[in-house]
C-alpha cells in the first residue's frame, strides 16, 4: 500500500496513495463529494449512494460510489456532471420517504444545494415518516463501539429499520457513542427516548398495517 | 466399499457395475422429481412395487426413480426400457395394465403415449415429440437415466472419468486453459467467461481458496438448477472437484435454497457418496488433491444468489451484498479467494475435460458455444424444461418447441430473464439467443427463465408485477434500490388504477436512471429492466392507461367493466349462480344484467359464460343495461 497513483478529478490531477478511495483523494484535492452514510472512522458502507460519480477507465464511463472505489493510475474522474446532480437531487427526494418532507440535519442542507423537492415522493407515497434514512451510521457504530451492540437493522427492503436487538433494549443509554453521527440529526442528545424502537413494537405496528 | 486410489480402480468399478447389470433386463424408470411428484409420482410408485409384488416378479422387473426430463405438465412421466417406451401422465390406474401389457408382452399401450395435440398422432420414442425434437439436451439427459441417490448410476455412464482425466493427465493450468478455449461461460446469467474467473480466483493471494456452487434459484417460474441438482447432482458435483483442482482450492460450497428439499437431499447424499468413495476429501483418487465440500443452505433471499451477498449469507451473516470493487473472486468468503459459478456451469465442466474444447465450440455458436437451459412456462402449449444450443431463436422455442400460444391466441411478448429481466416483442422473435443479444433487446439472458405472454396480457401490469416482486425481495440496504422500487410501484399500480398521470412516465424514466446508475448490487440495477422493457416496446399501452383510462389488454380493474350482451345471453343463469357478489340479476328467459355498482370486476362471469355473452369494455363504460329484455335464442346450442 505504499504505491502512488496519479488520477484526473474533475480535469486536475491528484498524487493519491494505492488503497485510497476516490473520495479521499477527491479531498485531499479539495473537491467535496457530498455523504451520507460515510464516516472516516469507520468502514466504507455504500448504501447512500449520495457520493456516486462517474468513472471513465479504459474509455469506458460508469457511475461509481466513491466512497468505495478504489484509487487508480489514470482513472479519470468527474464528481459534477448534469447526470450525476439529477442522481443525487433524486436521491435527496426518495430518502425524504422515509426521513420524512421536514427531515433534518445534512440531508435538510444538501437537498437545498441540489434543488431537490423533498416533498415531492414523500407526499404520494403513504409512509410514515420516521426521520430515519437507513445509513447505518448508528447501527455500525454500536456494533464497532464494543459496548454493548444493542441496535441492529430488522426487516428486509421497504419494511427495514433501527430497533433494539431483542433483550438490549436496556443496555442503551449510557455509551452516546451513536449521537452526532445521524446525517437527518435524529440520534442525538436531544432525540426521541428511547432512540430505537423494540423488535416487539415493530411487530405489532406491522399488525396494524 | 472401498476407496477409489486410482483411474483404474475407477475403471474396474465401472466395468464391474455393469458386469452386474442386464441391458436387457425390463426396468420402469419412473420421474420422481419435484414436477412429477406434485402430480402424483409417489403413489404411482407405490402401486407399481405393489403390482410387481403381487404378479411375482420381483427381481425380474427393476424400478429406477430418476430425475426430470422436462416435460413437466405431462407428468407423472416414465420410460419403459429395453424398449425405451415413453409414457405421459401415468396414473396408479393403469400400472396393472403396464406390467401385464408393455413389461411382460412387449405391447405398447397407445393411450398413454404422447398425442400431438393438432395432428393427434402419437409418439413411440421421445425423440419423435416436438417437444424434444429440437432440443440439445447435453445436461438434461443424462437424469432421466440414472437415480440420483446412486453413484454407481453415475459411475455406470461414465461419471468420475473427467475427473480422473484432470487429475492424472492434466496440469491445473492445463485445465483453466481448456476452460478458457472451450468459451464457456457463467450459466447464472451474467455470461462472464468461467475460465478468466477461474484463472483470477487461482492467481489471487491468499489461502485457502473456495469454489462455491451457486444454487439460489429464487426466480418465480425457474426452475432449471433445482431440476440438474435434482436429477444429477453428481454431474455438478464432478464439475465442481475438477474447478477447485484447476484453481487450486481446498474447501468447496453448494449454495442450495432451503425451499429445495429434495436437491438439498440429494447433494448431500452425493457428497457422502463420493466421500465414500474417495472421490472427495484427503487424497481424492490417490492423486493427493484434496477437497472438502458441504452444502450451505439458504434461507430464503433472491437477493442471496448475488455473488458477494451470497458470500456473506455462507459466513452466517444476513445476506446482504458488499459494497466493495473488487471481485469476490479475488475477495470472496472470509476474504479469501473465491469461484462462484451456477449449477449449470460447473456440470458443462465434465463434458468439456472429457470430450475437449473443440468438441465444446461446435455446439452452439462461436462466442457462445453450448447449450442453455430454459424454463418455458407461461401461455404455450408445451411448458417444461427446454435446454437448447445457443444461437436458436426464439421463435423456435416458442413455435417449435413450445408449440405456439394456448387457445390460437396472438403472441404479445416474452419475457426472458426471470424478474429482472425484459419483455421481447414480436418484431424481435427471430432473434438469436445469446447473451448480448437479449442484453441488447432490454432483456437479458438471465438465469433462463422464459415467459410467454398473449394478447390478453397488460404490459403495464406486468411490469408492476416483476416490480412488487423485486420490492419484496430487495434487501434494503442501499437507498435508490429499496426507495426507487417503492416509487416505482406506487406509479405503476396508479397507472393500473386508473389514477395516472402525465408525470407518471417522466418519473418513471427519472427513478430509473437513479436505479440503474447508482444502485449497489446488480438486483438494483437490473430491476428497471421489466419497466423500461415495458415502456420501450408497449408504450403506446401506458399512454392508454393514462390518457384514454383504457386497458387495450382489459386487465387492469379500474379500467375494465364487465356488460352481459343482451342479444347473445341465454339467461342460462351460470354467471349468476357463480358471481361472489351477487351483481347480476336474471332469471329464465330473462336476459340477464350486471349491476355495475356492485360489480366486483373479478371476472368470473366472463370466465364461466358458455355462450361468449359476457364482454369486457374498457374504458369502463358500458352501455346502459336495462332489465327485462327477453332471450333472443340461438340455433341448436350453438356455442361459438
Amino acid at each position: 500500500m505504499t504505491g502512488e497513483v496519479t488520477l484526473e478529478i474533475d480535469g486536475g490531477f491528484v498524487k493519491a496513495k494505492e488503497g485510497m478511495t476516490i473520495l479521499e483523494a477527491a479531498k485531499l484535492a479539495g473537491i467535496e463529494i457530498p455523504t451520507l452514510c460515510h464516516h472516516e472512522g469507520m468502514e466504507p458502507y455504500g448504501a447512500c449512494r449520495i457520493c456516486v460519480v462517474e468513472i471513465e477507465r479504459h474509455g469506458r464511463v460508469r457511475t461509481v460510489a466513491s466512497c468505495c472505489y478504489p484509487v487508480e493510475d489514470g482513472l479519470r474522474v468527474r464528481t459534477r456532471t448534469p447526470k450525476i446532480n439529477r442522481i443525487r437531487k433524486n436521491i435527496l427526494e426518495l430518502a425524504a420517504i422515509t426521513g420524512g418532507a421536514d427531515v433534518g440535519g445534512i440531508v435538510n442542507g444538501l437537498a437545498y444545494a441540489y434543488n431537490a423537492d423533498l416533498s415531492r415522493f414523500s407526499s404520494t407515497t403513504s409512509v410514515k415518516p420516521t426521520n430515519c434514512i437507513l445509513c447505518g451510521l448508528c447501527v455500525r457504530r454500536c456494533e464497532e463501539s464494543q459496548r454493548d451492540n444493542a441496535i441492529d437493522f430488522v426487516g428486509r427492503g421497504t419494511t427495514r429499520c433501527v430497533a433494539f436487538i431483542p433483550g438490549k433494549e436496556g443496555a442503551c443509554g449510557t455509551c452516546s457513542s451513536c449521537y452526532g453521527l445521524c446525517p437527518t440529526g435524529r440520534v442525538s442528545s436531544v432525540g426521541p427516548d428511547p432512540p430505537f424502537p423494540s423488535v416487539s413494537d415493530i411487530l405489532a405496528g406491522r399488525k396494524k398495517v | 466399499m472401498s476407496l477409489l486410489k486410482s483411474p483404474k480402480d475407477l475403471e474396474e468399478l465401472r466395468e464391474n457395475i455393469l458386469d452386474r447389470r442386464d441391458p436387457k433386463k425390463p426396468t420402469v424408470f419412473i420421474c420422481i422429481s419435484s414436477g412429477c411428484s406434485a402430480l402424483g409420482a409417489g403413489k404411482l410408485l407405490e402401486a407399481f412395487k405393489a403390482e410387481i409384488k403381487n404378479q411375482a416378479l420381483e427381481g425380474k422387473v427393476d424400478i429406477k426413480e430418476t430425475g426430470c426430463l422436462g416435460f413437466c405438465e405431462l407428468g407423472p412421466r416414465l420410460i419403459i426400457k429395453p424398449q425405451e417406451i415413453p409414457y405421459f401422465k401415468v396414473k396408479p390406474e393403469d400400472v396393472a395394465e403396464i406390467v401385464t401389457r408393455t413389461i411382460l408382452k412387449g405391447e405398447v399401450i397407445e393411450k398413454l403415449l404422447y398425442k400431438d395435440l393438432k395432428t393427434g398422432e402419437v409418439a413411440r420414442r421421445l425423440e419423435d415429440i416436438p417437444f424434444y425434437k429440437y432440443q440439445n439436451r447435453l445436461l438434461l439427459e443424462n437424469s432421466a437415466h440414472i437415480d440420483s441417490k446412486s453413484i454407481e448410476d453415475y459411475i455406470a455412464l461414465g461419471g468420475y472419468k473427467a475427473l480422473a482425466k484432470a487429475l492424472f493427465q492434466m496440469k491445473p493450468e492445463e485445465i483453466v486453459e481448456e476452460i478458457k478455449r472451450a468459451n464457456l461461460r457463467g450459466r447464472g446469467g451474467g455470461g462472464f467467461p468461467t475460465g478468466r474467473k477461474w484463472e483470477t480466483t487461482r492467481n489471487a493471494p491468499g489461502e485457502p481458496k473456495y469454489v462455491i456452487a451457486n444454487c439460489d434459484e429464487g426466480d418465480p417460474g425457474a426452475f432449471m438448477n433445482r431440476s440438474l441438482m435434482e436429477g444429477n447432482p453428481h454431474v455438478i458435483l464432478e464439475g465442481l472437484i475438477i474447478g477447485a483442482y484447476a484453481i487450486g482450492a481446498s474447501q468447496g460450497f453448494v449454495y442450495v435454497r432451503e425451499e429445495y428439499p429434495l436437491a438439498v437431499e440429494y447433494m448431500t447424499i452425493a457428497i457422502r457418496q463420493a466421500e465414500e468413495h474417495g472421490l472427495l476429501g484427503e487424497n481424492i483418487m490417490g492423486s493427493g488433491f484434496k477437497l472438502k465440500v458441504r452444502v450451505h443452505k439458504g434461507a430464503g433471499a433472491f437477493v442471496s444468489g448475488e455473488s458477494s451477498a451470497l458470500m456473506t449469507a455462507i459466513e452466517g451473516k444476513v445476506g446482504e451484498p458488499r459494497p466493495k470493487y473488487v471481485h469476490t473472486a479475488v475477495r470472496g468468503v472470509w476474504d479469501k479467494p473465491s469461484c462462484l459459478n451456477n449449477v449449470e456451469t460447473w456440470a458443462n465442466v465434465p463434458y468439456i475435460i472429457l470430450n475437449g474444447p473443440d468438441w465444446f465450440l461446435k455446439i452452439g455458436m462461436p462466442d457462445n458455444p453450448g447449450t442453455k437451459i430454459f424454463s418455458l412456462v407461461g401461455k404455450v402449449n408445451n411448458t417444461g424444461l427446454v435446454e437448447v444450443p445457443m444461437g436458436i431463436t426464439l421463435r423456435d422455442i416458442i413455435y417449435k418447441i413450445g408449440g405456439g400460444i394456448k387457445n390460437d391466441k396472438k403472441f404479445k411478448a416474452v419475457q426472458t430473464g426471470g424478474p429482472s429481466g425484459g419483455v421481447i416483442p414480436e418484431q424481435h422473435l427471430d432473434a438469436p439467443i445469446y447473451f448480448e443479444s437479449l442484453t441488447g433487446l432490454g432483456s437479458m439472458m438471465g438465469s433462463g427463465g422464459m415467459i410467454v405472454m398473449d394478447e390478453d396480457n397488460c404490459m403495464v401490469d406486468v411490469a408492476r408485477f416483476f416490480v412488487n416482486f423485486l420490492l419484496e425481495e430487495s434487501c434494503g440496504k442501499c437507498l435508490p434500490c429499496r426507495e426507487g422500487l417503492r416509487v416505482l410501484h406506487k406509479v405503476l399500480s396508479d397507472i393500473c388504477d386508473g389514477k395516472g398521470q402525465r408525470e407518471s412516465i417522466p418519473i418513471i424514466e427519472e427513478i430509473t436512471e437513479t436505479m440503474k446508475e447508482a444502485s449497489l448490487c446488480a438486483l438494483g440495477t437490473t430491476a428497471v429492466n421489466p419497466v423500461l422493457s415495458t415502456l420501450k416496446y408497449f408504450r403506446d399501452e401506458y399512454e392508454a392507461h393514462i390518457e384514454e383510462h383504457r386497458c387495450p389488454a382489459k386487465v387492469c380493474k379500474a379500467l375494465t367493466a364487465y356488460h352481459i350482451d343482451p342479444g347473445r345471453c341465454q339467461a342460462c343463469m351460470i354467471c349468476l349462480r357463480n358471481c361472489p357478489v351477487n351483481a347480476i340479476k336474471g332469471e329464465r328467459d330473462i336476459v340477464h344484467v350486471i349491476d355495475q355498482e356492485k360489480c366486483s370486476r373479478c371476472g368470473i362471469c366472463y370466465a364461466s359464460c358458455p355462450f361468449n355473452s359476457v364482454e369486457r369494455i374498457s374504458p369502463p363504460t358500458p352501455p346502459l343495461a336495462q332489465y327485462g329484455l327477453g332471450v333472443t335464442r340461438r340455433k341448436g346450442g350453438e356455442k361459438d
